[in-house]
């Protein structure tokens, strides 16, 4: 009996451990100091949890952006009241928050999100409100709604470019690795529906659960595959362990090349750069890239943040969410969600670190795409710029065929 | 599928057997002799990585990885027998407690580690001589995992050892098989409570350091070994170290022997299904402990 008794508690301790993972982080929610004529906007990121590594520092160019507005004057004559809660890396926490920003707090648009599913879980939120959020990082496409502006890359900017870019440089055999969620699964679908209609070969699909660090089998899998290059779509800690494991089985990046779609500056650093050095990346904004805008913005950042902090893409484009969003409220001469929404979409082009931008009618921004290789600082050499600005599309053609996006 | 990737995924489900006996060691021990379940053995495996760490920083070179297995041996043994000292032993009647509490320390510890060293997580470099595979056949075998592995036995050897020979190791054993008589026949229960688990500590601590050697080193690094690490306790028959150690090794080939087939996540699911059967046909596990420290509950 009292041996049950043990056994079951520690299974209860193993529940308990698991569920604690994903469901009991710290809130430290910190509300802005109150003026009468300002407006209030929901900043709304994982500030602790497994995703604060990513998303404390877009947080930060958010806030650094708010700033520079309220300093500069505001928006249509109202400075801009920052409201800042924590998602706790928990997609129910988030959903949960951004209720509490629209109905107690009032805001009029939330800028937040990272993970696609944190995302998925807040839509429904602003689609019932009828609110908006500023969502600034890459995803995998295939969602579609009124009230979500997506700054980030569409898979046809990101990672279909980066494809055509391996695809011209001659790799022929793809392996695909990823992280079990929503978007390295969809963003794989997507490359294998075109790996299939130009004729390459796929010569490997794994998953890993999110965070872990067993990269053994997939190694040996590599090994025995050997393909031409190896498209990465994990996220977060599993990258060092899957750059350790291959290095240490004598695969670095100039044996078997690996294309990263959410390793930036900040990840680099993180992994310590040495690691992913030669490993490419694709993105739609690299540190390096050469422009006023880009160049205002790092020294002001580094000037805030201090001169060791570096700036990614999913940064810039919270950076710059804020300033389109200040340019369709003044268009609008409105804060009305509906209103600002209608403006931004019809925007003339913004001046933003990316160069010049431009919201679509399908609520997507219109970007280049980049291929980068990692150097021996953590910073990304670009080698490859897409012919053009690329409008977005939410829905590829091989792998959602017939579904358009179309917003009124 | 060929043999050489077949020989691989058997050498692969040796090599992470090696980590979860590492991981899993601390946690037989103190589960063994006090009934005690320590949520924050997975911060005490994380505690060693940042141990690591820091010596390496302090004494880079080819030995600076055996410098660090002992800072972290002693480091993460001096945490383990405080946490026990201070906290376990007020609370070894009721185990929910310990816990609680544990857990409690575990949160705290991750968070120390997130204001100490920042949530960004630090990179432990290998010494060049790990860097490099042994080629056997037309099988490379990473030098690091052939590492882990001898560490590995090395700790098991060496416990295994001590806990037969010497006269510390002999009290252990006493009050593993009987705490109330080991207590009357004049044992200090308590300095072999705080003992065993300050060892149990010490290991994970050398585990930490191996961990290191594969993946990051962030304040979450932890979390993702305790869970493998309890079902390994379980499995093994809660407390005995060759159960453990047994245990250890089916859950590294089952989950390694999987992948040959599906993809790690779901390896995860067969590995699980794997253990609630196996604990189906023998609840007991896989060494089941006749001690009377059992049958007096």
């Amino acid at each position: 009996m009292g041996k049950g008794l043990h056994r079951r508690i520690l299974i209860g301790a193993l529940l308990a451990g698991t569920a604690c993972m994903s469901g009991c982080k710290k809130n430290d929610a910190a509300a802005g100091a109150g003026a009468a004529d300002a407006v209030k906007v929901g900043v709304l990121h994982s500030l602790s949890g497994t995703m604060a590594i990513s998303e404390v520092t877009v947080k930060n160019s958010t806030q650094l952006a708010i700033d520079e507005i309220n300093a500069a004057g505001g928006v249509n004559g109202k400075k801009i009241q920052a409201v800042t809660e924590d998602g706790a890396s928990d997609p129910a926490t988030f959903a949960q928050k951004a209720s509490k920003l629209i109905d107690d707090d009032g805001v009029v648009t939330v800028f937040g999100g990272w993970t696609s599913s944190s995302r998925k879980a807040m839509l429904p939120v602003f689609e019932k409100t009828k609110n908006l959020l500023w969502y600034p990082v890459q995803f995998e496409g295939n969602e579609c709604s009124p009230n979500i502006m997506y700054s980030g890359a569409q898979p046809n900017q990101q990672i279909l470019p980066a494809y055509d870019w391996a695809k011209q440089k001659g790799f022929k055999k793809i392996f695909l690795v990823g992280s079990d969620y929503v978007f390295p699964r969809t963003a794989n679908l997507i490359l294998k529906k075109h790996i299939e209609h130009d004729g390459l070969t796929m010569s490997g699909e794994e998953y890993q659960p999110m965070g872990g660090t067993d990269f053994s089998g997939v190694v040996a899998k590599i090994r025995a595959a050997k393909p031409d290059v190896i498209f990465n779509t994990l996220n977060g800690d599993s990258n060092v362990a899957f750059f350790k494991q291959m290095a240490a089985a004598g695969m670095k990046s100039d044996v078997i090349p690996v294309m990263s779609f959410s390793i930036g500056e900040q990840e680099a650093q993180a992994m310590g750069p040495s690691l992913v050095e030669g490993s490419y990346a694709g993105w739609n904004y690299f540190q390096t890239l050469d422009n006023p805008e880009n160049a205002k913005f790092v020294a002001a950042y580094k000037a805030k943040f201090g001169a060791d902090a570096v700036v990614t893409d999913p940064m810039v484009h919270g950076y710059l969410d804020v300033y389109v969003w200040k340019a369709a409220a003044e268009k609008a001469k409105s804060f009305d969600p509906a209103k600002v929404r209608a403006a931004a979409v019809t925007l003339d082009a913004v001046p933003t670190p990316l160069g010049t931008v431009k919201f679509a009618a399908n609520n997507s921004l219109v970007q280049t795409g980049y291929i980068g290789q990692a150097d021996p600082k953590g910073q990304f050499k670009i080698l490859w710029t897409s012919p053009g600005m690329i409008d977005p599309n939410p829905y590829d053609a091989l792998a959602f065929p017939g579904k358009t996006c179309t917003i009124s | 599928m060929d043999a050489a990737f077949l020989t691989g995924q058997v050498f692969n489900g040796f090599s992470v057997a090696s980590i979860y006996i590492l991981a899993a060691l601390g946690l037989a021990l103190s589960f063994g002799l006090m009934r005690v379940i320590n949520m924050a053995h997975g911060e005490i495996l994380m505690v060693g990585s940042y141990l690591a760490y820091l010596t390496i920083l302090f004494i880079p070179g080819p030995l600076g990885i055996f410098a660090a297995m002992l800072v972290a041996f002693i480091g993460a043994g001096l945490l383990g027998a405080g946490l026990e000292a201070a906290l376990v032993s007020k609370l070894t009647a009721r185990p929910l407690d310990t816990l609680l509490a544990t857990w409690g320390v575990s949160l705290i510890l991750q968070q120390g580690a997130r204001d100490v060293f920042g949530a960004t997580g630090v990179s432990v470099t290998a010494p060049a001589w790990l860097d490099g595979a042994i080629t056997i056949g037309a099988l490379p075998l990473p030098a690091a995992r052939l590492f882990i592995m001898a560490v590995a036995v090395a700790v098991l050897g060496g416990l295994a050892l001590f806990l037969r020979m010497t006269r510390v190791g002999l009290l252990v054993r006493a009050v593993n098989q009987d705490r109330a008589t080991a207590s009357a026949m004049g044992v200090n229960v308590r300095q072999v409570d705080a003992f065993i688990f300050g060892l149990g500590a010490g290991v994970a601590g050398i585990g930490g350091v191996v961990l290191a050697l594969l993946g990051p080193v962030t304040p979450n690094v932890g979390q993702s070994y305790i869970v493998t690490a309890f079902l390994v306790v379980v499995l093994g028959g809660l407390g005995s170290m060759i159960g453990t150690t047994i245990a250890a090794v089916m859950i590294g080939l089952v989950m390694a022997l999987a992948q040959i087939f599906v993809d790690v996540s779901f390896a995860q699911v067969l590995t699980l299904l794997f253990v609630v059967l196996f604990l189906q046909f023998r609840p007991q596990g896989v060494i089941a402990i006749r001690s009377r420290a059992l049958d007096a509950e």
